[in-house]
């Protein structure tokens, strides 16, 4: 029975990760809100609570006791299963990020490849969910979504090769541990491989359907994508696994380019830092910058966008993974953690 | 019963019980999510095995990639199922006919078939020590295998090349937008500032 105590103390590490990540994910919905109110000269939400900071809590609550309506010609189970799975493998992808040094629930070895197969896997929900509502909106939503997960997988796959081909290993925390250098901010990885860092960004943009590739839930087209369907709790799953999915998005910048708990100036007061707070700043900034592209850029068109991933970013990821392997075969600079 | 036992059996009682569903499902998009759910134990199983790189691709390529294809076209097509299903008992004897030799064989194949010294011996390339199966499967790939896996690869690339020759049109009388030509424009000769003169206009 030796195996209970190690399965007991990983539940109870997952329950603790999963709530401070709900509660995070609270705030983060308020902070989208309030960036994206505070660009358009609004208060944004400022009621329930002080400066509104229950907000996120009293939405919760509306959409738990609200009636789930199910549409008479909806594929059932199908119909409910979408929101479940979207929800689940959102949160699955937590299961490897490392928050601070050995503080990843599961510190495998194929870390990186784990949350590459998650976020491909999310495109299931949605194209279920898509499909099982049977109404048009929702099913042109779950392709277009399909198609633009799918195509702009494919350079976050060759950006995330680059820095391997840096690292020389697909576990999480042995990238932040390649960037832990003397030079503190400047040799984490978003200096050397500069073009690679605004692509990954750009298509984590694209990859969580955040705007301005919101295609899938292009109001204006749209109504409300592939969630025009849903209500109440499953609604807020859909909602909830987004969310999730972003800061999943926000946590691999950080740490593939921005040193994970790495503290930026490498001398004494600022490593006293906690290295789980340096993490969350860092999440909490790049989400910043999500946030402001949601806000100042408008939606691109859906041809263009696919111009955008097929003929820009695959040609230049491509490129780059080619260069970045010569340069550091010729100079025996790569794969830092494999020697 | 350990944990790594008592993984492998629901992961292969669940992948057994969806593969059967996959044929038997009314509705073929459930067969798709059932051959998903397939899939995804399979890769549960690479995992028990130690070749977490391998079920890690199997989820990236076939799940994310492969199967959403499959989604797509099965969602599309209006297939009439009933219809296709009419002439079954037409054609029972003869699948069930070859159902049997197959069956037969394998149970000659698998039932002759033990793993003796000189197999074990033959086992192509062992993982080696203390490397990660990430490590160990890139040295064999780029190494011992090199020749295969390229010509693997020009395989596939001949087969993209063929799809896309196969399907680009390329329409006239379409509208399309150049970017390069939007891009090479200049403000000076697109916006024009004018002074309007009140109450006489333009």
């Amino acid at each position: 029975m030796d195996w209970v105590l190690p399965l007991l103390l990983m539940l109870i590490k997952s329950v603790v990760l999963i709530v401070a990540l709900l509660i995070y994910i609270a705030y983060v919905l308020y902070a989208d809100r309030k960036i994206w109110a505070a660009v358009q000269l609004r208060r944004g939400p400022n009621v329930v609570g002080p400066w509104g900071l229950f907000q996120s809590f009293a939405d919760m609550l509306k959409f738990v006791f609200k009636e789930p309506v199910i549409p008479d010609g909806a594929n059932k189970g199908v119909f409910l299963l979408a929101p479940f799975v979207m929800g689940l493998l959102s949160l699955a992808a937590w299961a490897v990020i490392p928050i601070d040094a050995g503080w990843a629930i599961a510190n495998i070895n194929v870390g990186i490849l784990y949350i590459f197969a998650i976020s491909s896997l999310s495109v299931y929900g949605i194209i279920m969910g898509g499909w099982a509502s049977n109404s048009k909106y929702p099913f042109l939503s779950a392709l277009r979504s399909a198609a633009q997960m799918v195509s702009y997988e494919v350079s976050i796959g060759f950006v995330m090769i680059t820095v391997l081909l840096c690292v020389g290993s697909l576990n999480l925390s042995d990238i932040v541990k390649a960037q832990d250098t003397r030079l503190g901010l400047f040799g984490w990885y978003w200096l050397p491989l500069f073009p690679m860092f605004v692509i990954f960004f750009i298509s984590a943009l694209a990859e969580t359907n955040r705007p301005p590739f919101d295609l899938v839930e292009a109001e204006s087209e749209l109504v409300a994508g592939f969630m025009v369907e849903y209500s109440s709790t499953p609604y807020m799953l859909f909602m909830l696994a987004e969310y999730v999915a972003i800061i999943t998005m926000c946590a691999m910048t950080t740490i593939l380019f921005l040193g994970g708990w790495l503290s930026p100036i490498p001398f004494a007061p600022f490593t006293w830092v906690p290295g789980a707070i340096w993490f969350i700043l860092k999440v909490s900034a790049v989400f910043f910058m999500f946030a402001m592209a949601k806000a100042i850029v408008p939606r691109y068109r859906y041809d263009q966008l696919m111009r955008l991933g097929w003929k820009v970013f695959l040609p230049i990821s491509i490129f780059m993974v080619v260069a970045v392997a010569g340069v550091l075969q010729l100079t025996g600079w790569g794969g830092v953690m494999a020697q | 019963m350990t944990v790594a036992t008592f993984f492998f059996y629901l992961f292969s009682a669940v992948m057994i019980a969806s593969a059967f569903l996959v044929i038997t499902a009314r509705n073929p998009v459930h067969s798709v999510l059932f051959l998903i759910l397939a899939f995804v134990n399979a890769a549960g199983l690479f995992v028990l095995l130690g070749a977490e790189f391998l079920a890690m691709i199997l989820i990236v390529v076939y799940v994310g990639a492969v199967a959403v294809l499959f989604l797509f076209v099965v969602m599309m097509l209006d297939v009439d199922f009933a219809e296709l299903k009419q002439g079954f008992l037409q054609y029972l004897p003869i699948g069930a006919t070859i159902g049997g030799i197959v069956l037969v064989e394998l149970a000659f194949v698998l039932g002759s078939w033990t793993l003796g010294t000189v197999e074990t011996a033959h086992v192509p390339t062992p993982t080696p020590h203390g490397l990660s199966n990430t490590a160990a499967l890139g040295n064999v790939l780029y190494t011992q295998y090199f020749y295969p896996f390229e010509a693997a690869g020009l395989v596939l690339l001949t087969a993209m090349i063929g799809a896309i020759v196969l399907t680009l049109q390329h329409k006239v009388g379409v509208k399309r937008q150049s970017i390069a030509a939007q891009n090479a424009r200049s403000g000076k000769e697109t916006v024009e500032l004018k002074k309007v003169p009140s109450r006489a206009g333009l």
